[in-house]
């Protein structure tokens, strides 16, 4: 499928979905349509190859989660971004643990679509404090489970004191 | 005294629906770093892994937030340390997406160079320590290990008299290549292929005729063509799963268009199918080097001006993701550049993490000693999966 043909179904079937860029298609996703248009993009657009799932802080303008596929038999690449609600305040952060605090940012979780997003949404939630909904074991993954806080937060100070090593 | 009255046997009622767990690692002989796997037992058979990871974790993307565009490439370098040519140069070629950085052509083909013997050296190690993992099957564990060391030290030589380092080099920076090839190189580096070829021969009669290597890595730990591109596994891996995908084919970079080669493709899906697709591999890179070394042009090795200060490199506000071929697979660096002389936010996609998160799909229904032989043929790096 060329770019072009992807773009206008993209259009056709997202109409919420903003379309930049060509060389990747850049999709902006309405975060209530995450999962419905990563399946759409494995099945209708033939990105299999499920690349990477990332976060990046915008601080105020809140947390944006992006994922990047790819066809690997055409030269067809979608990355796509959803915006959430920005991270809670480095206070009420640290209150938060497996999820259960309601000001986590929250996003529905790709494990249903690409089993790679399993390890990629727990680093994320590890790193950002994302929750992601539907995730089978959402836990922290490279840092241990007492750790305090989400370290690529841009809240997160680098030389933020951890304990024993305060 | 000795208690007599202990019993010196224990029974243990061990019915065939019991199970067990066991923990393998973090420092287990055959992890190639530190992993730690739970694993479930029923008998001898594995039906359920959890996979510990980051003992190892750094937190190279808060770093890479913390250091400039000048300072990072060289600490690049300790993510995958086993092929740290690898993460610098995508670190390098993201950056140059963003601020359409002009690299000279000689600097392009050192980069090639010295990624494709770094190729060539981490696969000779994962060659090594496979073999090793999998031990007195093969007549004398560290056999084939002493073997693969041995050359990989003749590529260590090259490095060293390149860079001045033998495993982390920061040869790579925004713009170019630090360091030109110094005299005689070529010729040391033509050699060395030479001997490192003709051992290749050797090593693949050493293990494809030895039946006890055909029955570890045959028909163990296969990974279907669909299983590979959900999980996001690349590399030797993918293409031993039948797809047909190096990012040096189909989206070259550093003129990677240059040079014919050929991209080796398995379809069993299975350890020995990522041990061939991987020994041809070895046949494409010298190839590649060869090509190289004939075409190389005179030039600039770097359009990167004399730096006064590490904070004088500046990248536009943009974003990019620049994809690597590395020994392991598509290593990945996303970057979004804010104007100022570090990046606002940088991921690393590492090939050793989407390649070993397909350990908990693969593992269930294998013998524990088949474990260490499917690990090793991912060939993990805990650098690289940890970050």
């Amino acid at each position: 499928m060329t770019h072009e043909q992807a773009a206008s179904s993209i259009a056709e079937r997202f109409p919420g979905a903003r379309v930049e860029g060509a060389t990747p298609l850049v999709v902006d996703v309405p975060v209530d349509q995450w999962r419905a248009f990563a399946q759409f993009a494995k099945d209708v657009l033939g990105c299999r190859f499920f690349n990477f799932l990332s976060a990046v802080d915008w601080k105020e303008s809140g947390l944006e989660v992006v994922a990047w596929l790819d066809d690997l038999d055409d030269k067809l690449s979608v990355t796509m971004k959803t915006r959430l609600a920005p991270a809670p305040t480095s206070a009420s952060a640290t209150a938060d643990e497996e999820g259960g605090s309601s000001a986590a940012p929250r996003c529905a979780s790709l494990v249903p679509v690409f089993r790679g997003a399993n390890w990629m949404e727990r680093e994320c939630f590890d790193m950002f404090g994302i929750v992601f909904e539907d995730h089978p074991d959402l836990r922290r993954i490279l840092l241990g489970d007492d750790w305090q806080g989400h370290p690529l937060l841009k809240s997160y100070a680098v030389d933020t004191p951890h304990p024993p090593y305060r | 005294m000795i208690d007599t009255s202990a019993p010196n046997q224990v029974v243990v009622d061990y019915s065939a629906g019991e199970r067990l767990t066991m923990n393998m690692g973090p420092q287990h002989p055959s992890a190639h770093g530190v992993f730690r796997a739970i694993l479930t037992l029923q008998g001898e058979t594995v039906v359920g892994v959890d996979a510990v990871i980051g003992y190892l974790h750094r937190c190279h993307e808060k770093l890479a937030e913390t250091l400039t565009y000048a300072q990072y490439p060289t600490i690049a370098s300790k993510t995958d340390y086993v092929a740290a040519m690898t993460s610098e140069f995508a670190y390098v070629l993201a950056a140059e997406q963003i601020g359409a950085v002009e690299v000279p052509k000689r600097a392009q083909y050192i980069r090639v160079i010295a990624a494709e013997l770094q190729r060539i050296a981490s696969h000779l190690l994962w060659l090594g320590t496979w073999c090793m993992d999998m031990g007195g099957a093969l007549g004398g564990g560290a056999t084939v290990f002493l073997y693969c060391i041995r050359e990989r030290e003749l590529i260590l030589d090259l490095f060293e008299s390149l860079v001045g380092a033998r495993l982390l080099y920061g040869l790579y920076q925004v713009g170019g290549t630090r360091y030109d090839l110094p005299a005689g190189w070529a010729q040391q580096c033509r050699d060395t292929l030479a001997t490192v070829e003709q051992r290749l021969v050797e090593y693949e009669r050493l293990l494809e005729d030895n039946p006890f290597f055909l029955a570890r890595a045959k028909g163990v730990g296969y990974i279907s063509r669909q299983l590979a591109e959900d999980v996001g596994v690349s590399g030797p891996l993918l293409r031993g799963s039948g797809v047909d995908f190096d990012l040096r084919r189909k989206a070259p970079y550093s003129s990677y268009g240059d040079f014919t080669f050929a991209v080796p493709v398995e379809t069993e899906g299975d350890c020995f199918a990522r041990y061939r697709v991987r020994m041809v591999e070895f046949r494409q890179s010298i190839a590649i080097i060869r090509q190289a070394l004939d075409g190389i042009p005179e030039g600039p090795i770097s359009s990167r001006p004399a730096l006064k200060s590490v904070a004088q490199i500046r990248m536009p506000k943009g974003w990019a993701y620049a994809r690597v071929e590395g020994p392991r697979g598509e290593v990945g660096c996303y970057m979004i550049a804010d104007g100022s002389p570090k990046p606002y936010r940088m991921k690393w996609r590492g090939a050793s993490f989407s390649n070993l998160s397909v350990l908990p799909h693969v593992l269930p229904g294998h013998k524990v000693a088949d474990v260490v032989a499917i690990m090793g043929s991912v060939d993990p790096v805990f650098g690289e999966v940890d970050r």
